[in-house]
């Protein structure tokens, strides 16, 4: 781990200026990513600026009848609220499927978007990672690579955006709200907020320096039965091979996002009408382009039968 | 005391302690934290320098330059231990590879350099700042590529490499049902929770090491002889290890480069290896490529059996025996069995908990599952129709005991084998396919010369010194039961005091061997004292009773504490053994019984229900037993179903090495476990008439998984780990 200054930011535009005012400094929040990666030099920030002391910890209705997450809410108080319980199930099913109960109570909903990846190559600064180093190559490639990418990579980098909140929130089609050095705010659907790696794997969000998080906000309920299948090889405290977050309406359809396929929670609004017709042709389309390895060729068709359990679920 | 006729009638038997359940006496330590673990001696140590371990970034090759200047200078730094100064280095029995590599370099992650410094952040830190320029030599990774053109390779010394009985090629040849296929298994690492972890303390020339080791002699040994220390100078330390699993029976960097720190620092130094070496810098169990035939009559009598095994390791390194168990479990006039060794620039493979029959087993009882549906016979009948009680070599030499039948029909009853469908892919619960498997379970126990020295203090305390470990097994409360026994005094009057060099050597802990060993040693000292009791009271000897805390001989009675008045009582003595294990075959058996639901949309299989039955000698303590079997099966069910360490081929090294991505099971994994011991002691094994059983519980535990998948689904998996990738296309379509 690298020596670094540490600040504890009184309001939400002072964080933001001491993040875009020293290059290397980033926010903390719950850190059970960060802290990991500091310790391995895989994150060398150089500065700290701690958001705790923000507020942004409640969950209030909206004028139009949804939900406004404050970015500092842990994963264990958002997957217990009863609102999101009773009108948003996928997410809270997604929470749930994810780490541990001790890091979800740590985890914030903001760190929890921005968490970095579990490509075992990036984990280890022998390796050569245009993620972590860019331009030094991606070792990945014709490597160990079972656990990543089939679709939305490049020739830069094959790994994934490991999470499962976010592919719920991905059907549910959330809204990240930002506020930068400036004052400026932003609202940006989460469709658009992970990136595709292209040549600039080291950039996982489209967030600009210094911008932070202050909340999700999820339009008003849509009904349906709410489903999150992740498959994994044990049965907790694992990271998807595959998820399927799934939101599924009394006549057949619904809307479906992919997790541990891509770079970002995968949802192609064009598959999700083709739901009535089954899992094949939702995911023929939704992964319509894919560029599997050898070793992780497998996500395609588990994919369709993930799928299909939900869809069966759902007619049950 | 030496143990070379069948074991008679002994205080032992009285099993008033012995052979009863009783919880941990060192539990209340670990649970309030009292039980200072290698990295924990704040007392001893109040100034400690903490170090930071440099691995390797290649796999083969050598170092071309090392800058240190950066590191050197960076806050807090004391000092910097390379192989270019740590002086001429030897090399001990038990390791393979160098400890500290440099210039040339052998594995992936070896160690290279000790980063000391005043705390643990600023020597990580500095760590950090270590420039190393390396030439990369080519390596050979890929086992496959190698494991049929390897050279054979016995797995003891002197004998031949291969075993033979009868003419296997031809009775195979001739053989009406026929089986012929290959497994595989891939490399596991020991993943236990405490790190390798050291504190060396100079003192002159004398040394002090707390290290977390499972062999507390073999250590101090290969330390002495790798920095060239005279061993008497060395005091080794290891009373708790937070799980070694084999990983820790040898001597490791950690400790090497704690000592050379200290000297460095002139201070204490403390060294915890980092998780993400753990995997390449340390040993881990080898890969194996087997193949097996069995050749048999219709009615299901085996006719032969070949057992063959490739796996790797570096130059002069050994082969993960996985074929040993094959030349012993069942009958059959035609056998072989071999091994090809393979040299491999991966780290060093050695001993994971139950190695050679862990893995050979994942093979054998497969195969013996495969053999018995291709005869249209149940997996147990078929099993039973091939017990032998002889070893099929030497049919004069007898087991001491071989209760696998009862074993297997013990489960069977009491699992609802008859519940089970011979058909595979039959049994349905929702989006569940369920099925049932079974394997045999089987370990050699082995003999070890083990010492104790027991003393009775005047206060009517029995005080056990050996330098046994307990690496989370209850040595301490299985030695205990046995002074209490041999004393005639309650468990809370014994204190058991464990790990140390100053005390008299043991079997240590590993192989199944610690148990029974290190009590029968504890036996042999109480013996000496219960001799030395009887002539300082004038007592007959041949004529003692002792019980309740009283020593009665003839109609005289003497309290121990009155017995100690007159001064404490010492006695010191080892178990050693004659050629009993060569006239009897001393061996462990058990069977495993499996219970799974795979999931018929993605394949992920999860265990319903495990019970092992286990023939293991007399059961020192059933609930410590208990523990070490239900671990052991949950290891089994890791090997069967996750547990892998990727090999990258191009670079040489297992890249998943942290634990978020070398997967064992959590607790969701493992609903329901039941261990059944039968009856059993073995007077041919020791005077306890114990053996071994706490590998036991894994041997065979993978197989009866990968049986019960195939019953489950009707896909036969050979590959493990078994993950659902590998069977779900096969699985019934369902979109």
């Amino acid at each position: 781990m690298k020596a670094f200054t540490y600040e504890r930011a009184k309001d939400a535009g002072a964080a933001a200026r001491a993040v875009a005012g020293r290059p290397g400094a980033k926010f903390i929040a719950g850190g059970t990513n960060l802290l990991d990666l500091m310790k391995i030099e895989v994150e060398t920030p150089t500065h700290l600026v701690d958001v705790q002391d923000l507020g942004f910890d409640t969950i209030v209705k909206t004028a139009d009848g949804g939900l406004r997450i404050g970015a500092l809410v842990t994963n264990t108080n958002l997957a217990a609220d009863a609102r999101v319980r009773r009108d948003y199930g996928v997410l809270t099913r997604a929470i749930v499927a994810g780490a541990s109960g001790q890091l979800r109570n740590k985890a914030s909903t903001a760190g929890n978007l921005l968490q970095r990846t579990r490509c075992p190559y990036f984990y280890d600064t022998n390796m050569a990672c245009n993620k972590r180093r860019p331009g030094s190559g991606c070792a990945a490639i014709g490597g160990y690579s079972r656990q990543l990418g089939v679709i939305g990579v490049s020739t830069s980098c094959i790994a994934t955006f490991p999470g499962d909140m976010a592919v719920a929130m991905r059907v549910l089609d959330a809204v990240v709200e930002t506020v930068d050095a400036t004052g400026a705010r932003r609202a940006i659907p989460i469709a658009d907020f992970h990136r595709l790696w292209g040549d600039r794997p080291d950039l996982d969000t489209v967030l600009k320096p210094g911008e932070l998080i202050t909340a999700v906000t999820l339009p008003r309920p849509i009904g349906g039965k709410h489903f999150y299948e992740k498959v994994r090889d044990r049965a907790s405290y694992a990271y998807a091979l595959v998820s399927v977050a799934a939101v599924i309406q009394p006549d057949g359809t619904g809307r479906v996002a992919f997790g541990g396929v891509a770079p970002r929670p995968w949802r192609v609004e064009a598959a999700d009408a083709l739901l009535p017709q089954g899992a094949a042709a939702v995911t023929a389309r939704a992964f319509r382009g894919a560029t599997p390895t050898e070793d992780n060729g497998f996500k395609l068709p588990l994919a369709t039968r993930a799928l299909a359990s939900v869809i069966a679920q759902a007619k049950a | 005391m030496k143990f070379d006729t069948p074991a008679t009638t002994n205080p032992i038997d009285r099993m008033t302690v012995v052979g009863r359940a009783h919880s941990r006496i060192d539990g209340p330590l670990k649970t309030t934290g009292g039980a200072a673990y290698a990295y924990e001696h704040p007392a001893e140590v109040a100034d400690p320098a903490y170090g930071y371990v440099v691995g390797a970034g290649i796999a083969k090759g050598r170092i071309r330059s090392m800058n240190l200047d950066e590191a050197k200078a960076a806050p807090g730094v004391i000092a910097i231990v390379t192989a270019a100064d740590a002086g001429k280095m030897g090399k001990g029995k038990f390791n393979t590879a160098k400890l500290i590599g440099g210039p040339d370099i052998d594995h992936y992650h070896q160690a290279i350099a000790l980063v000391v410094a005043e705390t643990f952040e600023q020597a990580r830190a500095a760590a950090g700042l270590i420039r190393v320029d390396y030439t990369r030599s080519k390596g050979q990774f890929d086992l496959a590529a190698v494991a049929d053109t390897a050279p054979l390779k016995g797995g003891e010394p002197g004998k031949p490499p291969e075993y033979r009985v009868g003419d296997f090629e031809q009775a195979f040849a001739a053989a009406p049902v026929k089986l012929d296929q290959r497994y595989t298994t891939p490399d596991h690492t020991h993943a236990m929770m405490e790190p390798f972890a050291s504190i060396a303390a100079w003192n002159g020339d004398a040394l002090t090491l707390w290290t977390s080791n499972q062999m507390v002699d073999w250590t101090r040994t290969d330390l002495a002889t790798t920095l060239g220390i005279p061993k008497d100078k060395i005091t080794l330390l290891s009373p708790y290890v937070g799980g070694g699993f084999g990983g820790k029976l040898f001597l490791r960097s950690d400790a090497v480069l704690a000592v050379l720190g200290a000297r460095a620092a002139k201070r204490a130094v403390k060294v915890a290896l980092q998780r993400p070496l753990m995997a390449n810098n340390t040993t881990h169990r080898p890969a194996t490529r087997q193949r097996i035939r069995i050749g048999a009559t219709p009615d299901g009598t085996i006719t032969a059996i070949a057992h063959e095994s490739s796996s790797g390791d570096l130059p002069n390194g050994g082969p993960e025996a996985a074929v040993l168990q094959t030349q012993l479990l069942y009958a059959g006039a035609n056998r072989l069995t071999a091994m090809r060794l393979a040299v491999l620039d991966l780290p060093e493979g050695n001993a994971m908990r139950a190695p050679g029959e862990a893995p050979g087993l994942m093979a054998l009882e497969v195969a013996m599952d495969e053999m018995a549906e291709t005869l249209k016979m149940d997996p147990i009948a078929f099993r039973v129709k091939n017990d032998t009680q002889v070893d099929p070599k030497t049919p004069t030499r007898r087991f001491s005991q071989r209760q696998l039948v009862r074993c297997l029909e013990e489960g069977a009853q009491r699992f609802g084998w008859s519940r089970r469908n011979a058909t595979p892919a039959q049994v349905r619960d929702g989006r569940w396919l369920v099925g049932m498997g079974v394997a045999s379970a089987f370990r050699n126990h082995m003999n070890m010369t083990s010492g104790a020295r027991v003393r009775l203090g005047r206060d009517g305390v029995v005080t056990v010194e050996t330098d046994m470990t307990d690496i989370g097994t209850g040595s301490y409360t299985i030695i205990a039961q046995t002074a209490a026994e041999m004393m005639g005094v309650p468990v809370d009057s014994v204190v058991v005091k464990l790990g140390s060099s100053a005390f008299p050597v043991s079997a240590g802990s590993g192989g199944q061997f610690g148990a029974a060993n290190a009590t029968a040693g504890v036996y042999a000292a109480c013996v000496k004292l219960r001799q030395a009791l009887a002539t300082r009271l004038g007592y007959d000897p041949a004529d003692l009773a002792l019980a309740d805390g009283k020593i009665t001989s003839g109609g005289r009675s003497t309290s121990l504490e009155q017995a100690a008045a007159a001064g404490d009582l010492s006695a010191e003595d080892k178990i050693e053994f004659g050629d009993l294990d060569k006239t009897w075959q001393l061996s462990t058996f058990g069977a495993h019984f499996v219970e799974v639901g795979v999931d018929v949309y993605t394949g992920a299989t999860r265990l319903r229900r495990m019970l092992a039955v286990c023939a293991a000698g007399r059961i020192i303590n059933p609930t410590s037993a208990r523990s070490q079997v239900i671990g052991a099966m949950t290891m089994g069910v890791g090997s069967a179903l996750m547990e892998e360490l990727a090999v990258d081929k191009r670079f040489g090294l297992f890249i998943n090495h942290d634990l978020a991505s070398y997967e064992v099971p959590v607790h969701a994994d493992i609903p329901h476990q039941e261990v059944v011991f039968l009856d059993e002691v073995d007077d041919k094994a020791n005077p306890m008439k114990a053996k071994g059983v706490g590998e036991l519980g894994l041997c065979g535990v993978g197989a009866a998984v990968a049986n019960a998948m195939y019953n489950a689904t009707g896909v036969r998996l050979r590959d493990y780990p078994l993950t659902l990738d590998k069977h779900f296309e096969r699985l019934p379509a369902v979109a």
